[in-house]
């Protein structure tokens, strides 16, 4: 009997999903060797098909997105008791990645803006969603919108993690892999390289040992030279933060890594480090002129936690005691 | 790292009553016995005491212990004092761990906190020695010389004394000769010694010691390594003179076409002329002549006769094609010894300095009545005439809050001793405008007592105004007699500021470059104002003369001698114990990122471009932890702060 696979999305983009598809021609290995019992975006599987299944008996479930409504926890938790291995898949289900930028502000202020505030919303009476609202004698049910994003490891025990926003097909690939030959690393890590992405960076070379950074620039600012390390150009490259893996792909594309990857396993906090090492590249020992310098970067928070904001140990709006 | 089968003693200090008094060291013992891994726990009067000692010692022995943690003051104070403990009993000394409960704890807090205190900390520490591993001391070889930076008496006192005992030193000076301000002064204070009859001999010593390079005309660009092996790079600006051929007879000056002396004589503070070719004063050393590039016509036009050139005919000691060279030496310590600047005068707009030509500075008065200065040790006004009154007025730029608040030490004194000078040599009525007297050394107030009855008088007040008087070039000062109780207005020919001692210019741009600290009046600190007065924060450099703030000559010249013997006594041990808290890379991880290549202070991080990875050089580093915090891929780790150890003790902290 071929192994059992479930896909599910959680808070996220549709990116990692595009993920599986681009595994193209090796979409159909994949098919052929396992048998995909749920998949809401291609297959038209249903919650309660899930849930008649006997506990363990997926052999794994690929869970992409963050945790921000009372729906997705559901549905992860459900997963955790079906499924023998639980991948977190993607920047959003690892470390709460571009969804997890939320927790800058309180829920209140989420919905005002995206349901009263935006320039874009016609909603005169400004009606909110609600859980529960009656219509017809009907009572309609809305998943409740939680105070904040969580990764997914924050919600259920995570077994291993994916990294990427999107990852590439060929970490799924080799997951998948894997999965069937039963060669898996120890309980809790991330499939992918343990090192920075310097390493498997083209521009490698290129990169200067000592770096004196006078000015950052954004990358619609300059004509980026195609062969030179981005950093050495004064683009925020977070790639000597970032786990390799990704094959260098924006890099490739003549942009800065912006961290989707995340850490290596022995850092605990990406955003720390990442500003740690990029601010003592800075080209100055004068104070004032170090923070002229690092004004440049615009964002600090989203550049530097624009992936791992609702792990990060200092948590940008402290959690009300009980959600 | 695996955590290992800890056995653990805990050793609580009562430090008399200084822990005891505030924490209840029985409650702590109780408690620290419930911890895990503690198979002793103890307390006692004095830990360090021999007896508190021998407690470590026995338990180790006895009762098997493999790490040892001891609750009492700070590890500044006593580590060394278990660790070695420790070693004594066969316990490798690293896997001891101090807890501060005394300036931390029992000296900060009062009531039942203290305790509670006490115990966050013991357990923090009890479950990070879990993870402290077994470590060797590295021994550095001290290499055997010394550099002096300064050649002013500080300078050469501290390169002599080194010498003499058969240290090799560098004495590196940024003027074209050695001297500093003490070249400038005609007679010393309290004695009245003639300045160049007791430095002249210093100077020429210096020169003659073979132990002794001399490089003037020269500034240190760069500083790298640490105690024991500093490499230093020196800039040597070019004089146009070769310093090996010039023997110092002066025909080329005679020679020069220009007949007279036409330029600012910097040594005599622009109170007479030089050539473009001079020697910068008749005892200057080395006895070498220097070009200045501004003024030579041959610089500036590359037209001239060169008669300096035909006078010095076959010594041909003169290149107008010399360049600057950069020199490298590596040397054991270093000794700051560059001294003082006066206080800027013109910016106390009232006293008129700049504005009226009968103020001097007590520099220029220095050099007027100097023997070898601008006058022949004539006291004159620039208008050639003998002044008849003069009035000094102390305390310019010192103890002033819109200036410098300090006291500079010296000013009473030498205006003291300008103002006998003065009169010896003038037979002048002087004034004394003083603030307080200050005469703190000895023979200090004897001399006081003396000029005081040669007739100098002594009015107590600030100057309040200088401006001029009728005619004559006459100026009145005007000042509160705060012991006559009113304001008088004295006439007098000349007037003469005595200037306090401030940090040089660039005292900033080379603390930083010696990575030592400075007070925040900027001068430079150090370690300790009582127990260490010429060490500073940084191992191997210490300090001489008024660098380290203002003083004068007796205490400059003790000072140095005590700067050169902590010198030597530290080239003399040849090697030195470092801790071997140092960094490593995790070669099996580095991505070759090199963000941590640039930021080590001590240069001991390189980069392997065969195998893409960063190395250190653990014989250069200092373990301060710069790299590790940098390294963004969490591939640099360092002894006795590896992270299980240190996450180990927030917990415990935390918990
Ligand atoms: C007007 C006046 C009169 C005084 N009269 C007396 C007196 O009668 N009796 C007495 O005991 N004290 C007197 N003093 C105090 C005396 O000048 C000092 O105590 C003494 O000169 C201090 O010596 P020093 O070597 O520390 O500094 P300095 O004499 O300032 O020498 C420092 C030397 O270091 C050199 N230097 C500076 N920076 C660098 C650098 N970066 N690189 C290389 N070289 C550098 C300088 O060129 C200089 O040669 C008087 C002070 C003043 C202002
Ligand atoms: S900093 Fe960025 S561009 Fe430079 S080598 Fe690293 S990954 Fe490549
Ligand atoms: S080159 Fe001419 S101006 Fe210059 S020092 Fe010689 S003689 Fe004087
Ligand atoms: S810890 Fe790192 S930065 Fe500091 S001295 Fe050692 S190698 Fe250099
Ligand atoms: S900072 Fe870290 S990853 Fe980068 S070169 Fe240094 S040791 Fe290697």
């Amino acid at each position: 009997m071929k192994p059992k696979v479930a896909f599910y999305w959680c808070a996220s983009c549709g990116g990692c999903e595009e993920a599986v598809v681009d595994l193209a021609e090796k979409v159909l290995d994949v098919v052929a060797a396992v048998d995909i019992v749920f998949w809401p975006v291609a297959l038209d599987f249903k919650r309660k098909d899930v849930e008649a299944m006997p506990d363990g008996s997926i052999a794994a479930a690929f869970i992409n997105g963050a945790i921000r409504t009372s729906e997705q926890e559901e549905m992860a938790h459900l997963l955790r008791r079906k499924a023998q291995v639980v991948i977190a898949f993607g920047a959003c289900a690892q470390t709460g990645g571009i969804p997890g930028l939320a927790n800058l502000y309180d829920r209140e202020s989420v919905l005002a803006a995206v349901y009263r505030e935006s320039p874009s919303t016609a909603n005169a009476e400004g009606v909110l969603p609600q859980p529960h609202y009656p219509v017809n004698g009907e009572a309609l049910e809305l998943p409740v919108f939680h105070e904040r994003v969580r990764a997914l490891n924050q919600v259920i025990p995570v077994d291993y993690s994916i990294p990427g926003c999107p990852p590439t097909p060929k970490l799924l690939a080799d997951a998948v892999a894997a999965l069937l030959t039963g060669r898996l690393p120890e309980r809790g890590a991330v499939l992918a390289p343990d090192k920075a992405l310097c390493e498997e960076c083209p521009r490698r070379d290129s990169k200067p040992e000592k770096l004196a950074i006078q000015q950052f620039k954004r990358p619609h600012e300059t004509l980026i030279e195609t062969d030179k390390c981005l950093l050495a150009q004064g683009l925020l490259c977070l790639g000597p933060a970032t786990r390799a893996g990704c094959e260098a792909r924006c890099i490739q594309g003549n942009m800065p890594c912006t961290g989707c990857f995340g850490a290596t396993s022995r850092v605990r906090d990406f955003g720390a480090k990442a500003l740690s090492a990029i601010a003592s590249l800075t080209g100055s020992n004068d104070e004032a002129e170090i923070v002229q310098i690092l004004e440049n970067i615009p964002d600090p928070v989203g550049s530097f936690y624009r992936y791992s904001l609702p792990v990060a140990p200092l948590p940008a709006k402290r959690a009300p005691a009980a959600e | 790292m695996t955590q290992p089968s800890a056995r653990i003693g805990v050793y609580i200090c009562h430090c008399g009553t200084n822990i005891a008094g505030t924490v209840d060291v029985a409650a702590l013992r109780e408690y620290a016995a419930t911890l895990p891994h503690v198979v002793v726990a103890r307390d006692y009067k004095y830990m360090c005491s021999d007896p508190g000692q021998e407690l470590i010692k026995t338990d180790i022995a006895e009762n098997g212990l493999n790490r040892v943690v001891v609750a009492a003051c700070s590890p500044h104070l006593h580590e060394h004092t278990f660790r070695s403990a420790c070693e004594e009993a066969g316990l490798n000394p690293y896997l001891c761990h101090m807890v501060n409960i005394r300036e931390h704890d029992s000296w900060v807090h009062t009531g039942p906190a203290a305790t509670e205190k006490a115990k966050d900390l013991l357990r923090a520490a009890v479950q990070r020695v879990v993870w402290n591993e077994p470590l060797e001391r590295r021994q550095i070889p001290i290499r055997q010389s010394v550099l002096v930076v300064g050649g002013g008496i500080a300078g050469i006192h501290a390169a002599l004394t080194l010498a003499n005992a058969g240290k090799k030193v560098y004495l590196v000076e940024r003027e074209p000769s050695i001297g500093g301000h003490m070249a400038m002064f005609d007679k010393t204070f309290p004695t009245l010694d003639c300045a160049a009859c007791i430095l002249t001999p210093k100077m020429t010593a210096v020169k003659s010691n073979p132990n002794i390079t001399l490089w003037t005309y020269s500034e240190v660009i760069s500083v790298e390594g640490y105690v024991g092996d500093f490499r230093v790079q020196v800039r040597r600006k070019p004089r146009y003179v070769i310093e090996d051929l010039c023997v110092g007879c002066l025909e080329c000056v005679e020679a020069c076409v220009y007949k007279q002396p036409k330029f600012a004589d910097e040594f005599n503070l622009g109170l007479s002329k030089r050539k473009p070719i001079y020697l910068p004063f008749p005892q200057a050393v080395p006895q070498v002549v220097l070009i200045d590039p501004e003024t030579c016509i041959e610089f500036k036009s590359g037209k001239c006769k060169k008669t300096c050139v035909e006078a010095c005919g076959e010594r041909n000691a003169i290149d107008f094609n010399q360049k600057e060279t950069i020199e490298t030496i590596e040397v054991g310590a270093i000794i700051l010894a560059t001294g003082y600047q006066t206080f800027d005068a013109s910016r106390i707009s009232y006293y008129g300095y700049g504005t009226y030509p009968n103020v001097y500075t007590a520099l220029e008065v220095e050099r007027l009545i100097n023997a070898s200065g601008p006058t022949g040790g004539e006291l004159v006004l620039r208008d050639g005439r003998k002044p008849r009154t003069v009035g000094i007025i102390h305390c310019v730029g010192s103890r002033d809050e819109h200036t410098n608040r300090w006291c500079s030490r010296v000013c009473c004194m030498y205006s003291l001793k300008l103002a006998h000078l003065v009169k010896e040599r003038t037979g002048a009525e002087v004034y004394n405008f003083y603030i307080d007297m200050r005469t703190p050394g000895k023979g200090f107030e004897e001399f006081y007592n003396r000029v005081a009855e040669e007739g100098v008088h002594f009015i107590r007040g600030k100057v309040a105004d200088v401006y001029p008087a009728n005619g004559d070039g006459q100026l009145t000062l005007k000042v509160e007699d705060t012991l006559l109780g009113q304001v008088r207005k004295i006439p007098v020919d000349m007037v003469i500021l005595a200037v306090g001692l401030e940090p040089r210019a660039d005292a900033t741009e080379v603390r930083r470059m010696f990575n030592i600290s400075c007070s925040s009046e900027g001068w430079f600190l150090e370690r300790h104002p009582k127990l260490a007065p010429v060490n500073t924060f940084t191992d191997g450099i210490f300090l001489a003369g008024c660098c380290q703030g203002p003083k004068d000559i007796p205490d400059t010249v003790a000072q140095a001698g005590a700067a050169a013997a902590e010198a030597f006594q530290l080239l003399d041990l040849s090697a030195i114990e470092m801790e071997p808290n140092t960094a490593y890379v995790l070669e099996g991880v580095c991505s070759g990122c090199k963000t941590c290549v640039g930021l080590c202070p001590y240069n001991a991080i390189s980069f392997l471009a065969d195998k893409h990875v960063a190395h250190i050089n653990e014989a250069l580093c200092k373990g301060c932890g710069t790299c590790v915090a940098a390294c963004p891929s969490g591939s640099i780790r360092q002894h006795l702060f590896e992270d299980e150890q240190i996450f180990e003790e927030v917990h415990g902290i935390m918990a």
